[in-house]
């Protein structure tokens, strides 16, 4: 309570701005601050240790009132973590360790060297890179939503006030009427980011326009596909942005109530986002009387369980109102009866993050990023084999090729790209031919994949694509609700075909039968999870009939992956009894002959784990398949 | 009143009314499996959708869920509606092959056969929902619900073995359609067998015609929600005065 007493809550914008200006006053912008990563990624690689190592040796040297130490969200260059950028000069260290801690201070922070060894090396050459904007995988992002991540620790409200946090709501409030903002969110062409593309402006005026005496706003922070994590990053590394949206919506429809609905899976998002909350309650940001404008909302944190389908809005909705959570037909569309049969707006956190963006600079400069049909920046989780691992933004209309060439950095041990599938476990698999395409909602879908989640996994030529399809469609199996009979049962079907033809059992008539049940599916599920859940299967057969055919016809899996379909041989030539493998094998299917012999392999005891083909240097031993 | 048309037929209904109870009142055919009046509509078999065109936009709705519409065009059967219908029976057949309804249902839409193994030729539950949701909406008491996602859900008591809210009616065996449960009053007791469990309940005897004529518990519960003297249930209806 004590420290309630001593804020005193900001009661107009003009408090707000007296606010950041003796915070920016506070701030010596020529004085080294380490910025380090603790993003779930970069915490993963020692990020925490690494920032206590800074904290400990800065104290240590008597050097507190010298260096700043900041801890920050997710940068999005997670393959290389922890990410330490030394501010001002935006020097660009990675996998960065404790013991480099006393050498970055004294070498570089006091004497200003750069320390050669920490720096990012270009892959294929021997460039190193100082600062962190000259990374070829930041310099084609543009990191709007994303790139207020770097310089703020997300459990200070004042770090987001620092670069400019609340003044969209303060314009908001005070200079702007609800259907002014809602124009501008209408004319900026913002469509909803958590997949589904529907003109955010348009969902807002519905809602606004619905008759109910109480009006929600939702925050989805579910992100139930396993491959993305940009809502969880954005949660965790920016809450402030999310909550500033939410507000600003909130006053442009009309609603007193908000939630905030994480998945449980996600604890440091929970803690930041409740952190947020707390702060942005005591600066008067969220509350009775925003900014003195006259304008209520609370907002509450509700955390799921992490199943795939309560990212589906009905669901969710059901979820929040303590039901089981499974969709609903929306024929009334949950801007007029939405949760508790109230007027709701849902939108994705990623969506909420870009309303201050669009309120402060303005419905035509955000109009002006992207294509014709969807604009701004989209932030992608770009994972699979692909060199530079992470999170990257980008405007709208880019291609899959400078994504994954430019940004991603192209395909680890120059093996071939195959595929990307795009949009979570119910995105399609685009192929090679498609690299040129431009990344927007509707080219996506032309190419029979889809925005979705944001996920883009990258296969190269080792993957095979009927596995692929059979992978996914054994997760949405698992997270069918089971409400509906298409999804339901169809699904499951429609992995046993997969299964079946993985494993040598395919039959002539195999194709057909999955194309006629994703057409059912696909036609008469009720959500969009069963609506989707066929898009691996039909653009894996789209694109790459013939390894369907391969597996049904000649019992053959060309990448050599379906267990079923291979064999292991060992190639005498080349194997100098070296006996790697034969350590390797966990079944003693390899017998050492001695050494200058080669090793015999027992086809009958191998499981084809495939750890003796992981070992052998010399190509010595092949996978096969199918009659060669 | 709202005009619509549907298959070609100009109808007329009440505002509120859902296509699948304004072609039914003009004896026009649509198939369902979890529809029961006694019920809100669920949306959940798909067995009802049907093509709607509104302002040239065509798609396909669940009929016992969306409303009628001034003049809103219906197709309750194409090419695109026999394929789904036909598809979920095929699923269904092979999920509960010997479920009369289904069979039923399959003869009627022209599916001899299904493509898909079978893999329990016993099961019987279609998964409607109709149990659950008569014994939440009409009796009250949510004593059974779905547990579990994707194939693995199936009707269920809490916990699978706590029966304290259930006041033994059998509205849910009596509104099953495919007699997935099962009711069975044998001497002083009541039985109901669900595909999972099966529950025993003891039955009131009339002390004057010495039938076993009420489960105890359903009395018990009448006698609490009407607030009324339990002295009502001592005879059976027939010896009542």
């Amino acid at each position: 309570m004590a420290k309630q007493e001593t804020l005193k809550k900001l009661g107009s914008p003009e408090e707000l701005e007296a606010k950041r200006e003796s915070i920016l006053k506070g701030r010596d912008t020529s004085k080294p601050c380490v910025t380090i990563c603790c993003g779930t990624g970069c915490q993963a690689y020692g990020g925490v240790k690494v920032t206590e190592a800074f904290k400990q040796e800065i104290k240590e040297r008597g050097l507190e009132a010298k260096i700043d130490v900041r801890t920050t969200g997710c940068h999005g260059f997670c393959e290389r973590g922890p990410l330490i950028v030394i501010r001002p000069r935006d020097i660009f260290y990675q996998r960065t360790k404790v013991d480099d801690v006393p050498e970055i201070i004294s070498e570089t922070i006091i004497k200003g060297d750069v320390i050669s060894r920490l720096l990012y090396t270009i892959p294929g050459t021997k460039q190193k890179v100082v600062r962190e904007n000259e990374v070829p995988f930041y310099q084609k992002q543009q990191r709007l939503v994303f790139g207020g991540n770097g310089y703020i620790d997300p459990t200070k409200i004042d770090d987001y006030l620092a670069v400019g946090g609340y003044a969209a709501l303060a314009k908001a409030l005070s200079q702007m009427s609800p259907e002014e903002i809602i124009d501008q969110v209408k004319k900026s062409g913002l469509r909803g980011r958590g997949g589904g593309g529907f003109p955010t402006g348009v969902k807002w005026q519905s809602c606004r326009r619905a008759q109910g005496d109480i009006k929600y706003v939702i925050c989805n922070c579910d992100e139930g596909d396993p491959g993305a994590f940009m809502d969880r990053s954005l949660m965790e590394g920016n809450p402030h942005s999310i909550l500033e949206g939410m507000i600003i919506g909130a006053y442009a429809i009309g609603c007193s109530q908000g939630y905030i609905y994480i998945r449980n899976e996600y604890p440091i998002a929970v803690r930041n986002a409740e952190i947020a909350l707390e702060q942005a309650e005591e600066y008067g940001l969220l509350g009775k009387d925003i900014l003195g404008s006259g304008f209520d909302l609370n907002i509450k944190i509700n955390r799921g369980g992490g199943a795939f389908v309560c990212g589906e809005s009905t669901a969710l909705m059901a979820s929040l109102e303590g039901k089981v959570g499974e969709p609903r037909a929306k024929y009334v569309h949950t801007v007029e009866k939405g949760l508790w049969d109230r007027p709701t707006t849902l939108n994705n956190v990623e969506t909420w993050a870009n309303i201050p963006l669009i309120v402060s600079r303005g419905a035509h400069w955000y109009a002006g990023i992207g294509t014709e049909n969807s604009k701004g920046t989209k932030i992608f989780s770009l994972v699979g084999k692909i060199n530079n691992t992470g999170l990257v933004e980008v405007p709208m209309g880019i291609s899959l090729r400078e994504i994954i060439y430019d940004i991603g950095g192209g395909i680890p041990k120059g093996k071939r790209f195959k595929a990307i599938q795009t949009g979570g476990p119910s995105g399609g698999c685009i192929p090679e031919s498609l690299l040129d395409l431009t990344v927007d909602f509707d080219e996506l879908t032309r190419a029979g994949s889809m925005m979705g989640s944001g996920g883009m996994i990258v296969m190269d030529e080792d993957n095979c694509m009927v596995d692929i399809a059979r992978y996914f469609l054994g997760f949405l199996e698992g997270e069918s609700c089971g409400k509906c009979v298409p999804c339901r049962e169809g699904v499951r079907r429609m992995r046993q075909i997969l299964d079946d033809i993985s494993q040598g059992r395919g039959k002539e008539g195999d194709i057909e039968l999955l194309e006629q049940l994703s057409a059912a599916i696909a036609d008469g599920s009720l959500c969009a999870l069963g609506g989707t859940a066929p898009n691996p299967v039909l653009t894996t057969i789209r694109y790459f009939r013939d390894e369907y055919q391969a597996h049904i016809k000649e019992k053959r899996c060309p990448a050599g992956v379906c267990k079923d379909l291979i064999s292991y041989v060992i190639i005498p030539e080349n194997c100098p009894g070296c006996g790697l493998c034969v350590k390797a094998c966990p079944v003693e299917a390899i017998t050492f002959m001695g050494k200058k012999k080669p090793v015999i392999l027992d086809e009958e005891k191998c499981t084809k784990c495939g750890a003796c083909y992981d070992v052998c240097r010399l190509d010595a031993i092949e996978i096969r398949s199918g009659i060669e | 009143m709202v005009t619509l048309t549907i298959d070609g037929q100009r109808v007329q209904a009440e505002e509120g009314t859902t296509l699948l109870e304004a072609a039914r009142d003009h004896n026009i055919y649509i198939p369902t499996l979890c529809v029961n009046e006694a019920v809100s509509p669920y949306g959940a078999c798909r067995l009802c959708l049907v093509e709607v065109t509104k302002k040239e936009r065509q798609r396909l709705v669940a009929s016992c869920l969306y409303f009628v519409e001034e003049g809103l065009i219906v197709r309750t059967d194409s090419e695109r509606i026999a394929l789904i219908r036909g598809m979920i029976i095929e699923l269904l057949l092979a999920r509960c092959p010997k479920a009369g309804e289904v069979q039923e249902l399959a003869k009627r839409l022209g599916v001899r056969e299904s493509r898909f193994r079978v893999e329990d030729e016993n099961n019987l539950c279609v998964l409607c929902a109709l149990c659950t949701r008569v014994c939440q909406e009409v009796v009250g008491q949510s004593a059974i619900s779905l547990v579990n996602r994707g194939t693995d859900r199936e009707v269920a008591i809490p916990f699978y073995d706590n029966s304290d809210a259930c006041i033994a009616c059998g509205s849910c065996a009596y509104i099953c359609p495919t007699e997935a449960i099962k009711l069975e009053d044998v001497g002083d007791t009541r039985i109901i067998t669900m595909p999972n469990c099966r529950l025993e309940f003891k039955l009131k005897q009339c002390p004057k015609c010495g039938t076993y004529w009420a489960p105890e518990k359903q009395l018990e519960y009448m006698v609490k929600k009407a607030n009324i003297s339990s002295k009502v249930f001592d005879l059976c209806p027939d010896c009542r005065e």
